[in-house]
């Protein structure tokens, strides 16, 4: 594969019945490169955690996802409140997810670290009152 | 372990049984936070749950989770039932609460997953 490929999707809004399809779209077309079962679990892992902080906190947005030979760079964008302090969002247990999110089992503070924890590179551009875009990088 | 021995050491029902889905289940992982179920599950876990929302159908997808029991006496609703007949993942239900669903399976040999050596 000389040349990338990039999938576009949509993430909507407050949508937790389709929430999660991006995700899953990725880890079939990882499945069909043969990229190891690690691999894709980390990468989806990072995905999943973002797009659904797209759905929870940014409004929906934009997902990117473009395969490389050696590797797979995902773009979450949304035009949410943006993170005021990106540090403290890093810190597992810090959330500002309300009630019913929690309810869901999300919102406890673990997405942000999740997504440090599974990637090889995390990239995280916010500004308050603009959005949030995650730039992910998950190694092959 | 089977679907059809842990529904039956459950005193549970099965709501969906994947027939192509022969794993055989080692280990458990009880949760109701899906950012610990991706922080810390291992393969072919049995993923035991009070949640019941689609959500917890796709973290069981991310983590390549092919069996849920929601416990307590939790139905999932038809959206969740759906997906997972999609994701072919095995659902079952028992009315025994979360501590004594997993201290059940693990009296029959099913053991944690990471941090347990």
């Amino acid at each position: 594969m000389n040349q990338s490929m990039v999938k576009v999707f949509d993430i909507q809004k407050d949508d937790f019945i389709s929430a999660g399809e991006a995700s899953s779209s990725v880890k079939k077309i990882l499945k069909q490169l043969g990229v190891s079962p690690e691999v894709i679990k980390r990468a989806v892992i990072s995905m999943y955690e973002a797009e659904m902080n797209a759905v929870i906190h940014g409004g929906g947005g934009k997902g990117y996802a473009e395969f490389f030979k050696e590797h797979i760079e995902i773009i979450i964008e949304d035009n949410g409140p943006g993170i005021e302090n990106i540090e403290l969002a890093m810190q597992e247990g810090y959330s500002t997810a309300p009630g019913n999110i929690r309810e869901m089992g999300f919102g406890a503070g673990m997405g942000l670290p999740n997504i440090k924890k599974h990637s090889d590179q995390l990239e995280i551009k916010s500004e308050v009152g603009k959005g949030t875009t995650l730039k992910i990088t998950i190694n092959f | 372990m089977k679907v059809c021995d842990i529904a039956k050491i459950l005193n549970g029902n099965i709501l969906f049984s994947n027939e192509k889905c022969e794993s055989d289940f080692l280990t458990a992982c009880g949760a109701d936070l899906m950012s610990d179920v991706m922080a810390f599950a291992r393969d072919n876990e049995i993923l035991l749950t009070g949640l019941t929302n689609p959500q917890v159908v796709r973290t069981a997808e991310m983590m390549d989770i092919k069996a849920i029991v929601f416990v307590r006496g939790k139905v999932p609703p038809e959206v969740s039932l759906d997906l997972a007949r999609e994701l072919g993942v095995n659902i079952i239900c028992t009315k025994l609460p979360m501590f004594v669903a997993c201290g059940k399976l693990y009296e029959h040999g099913i053991t944690g997953g990471v941090h347990e050596e």
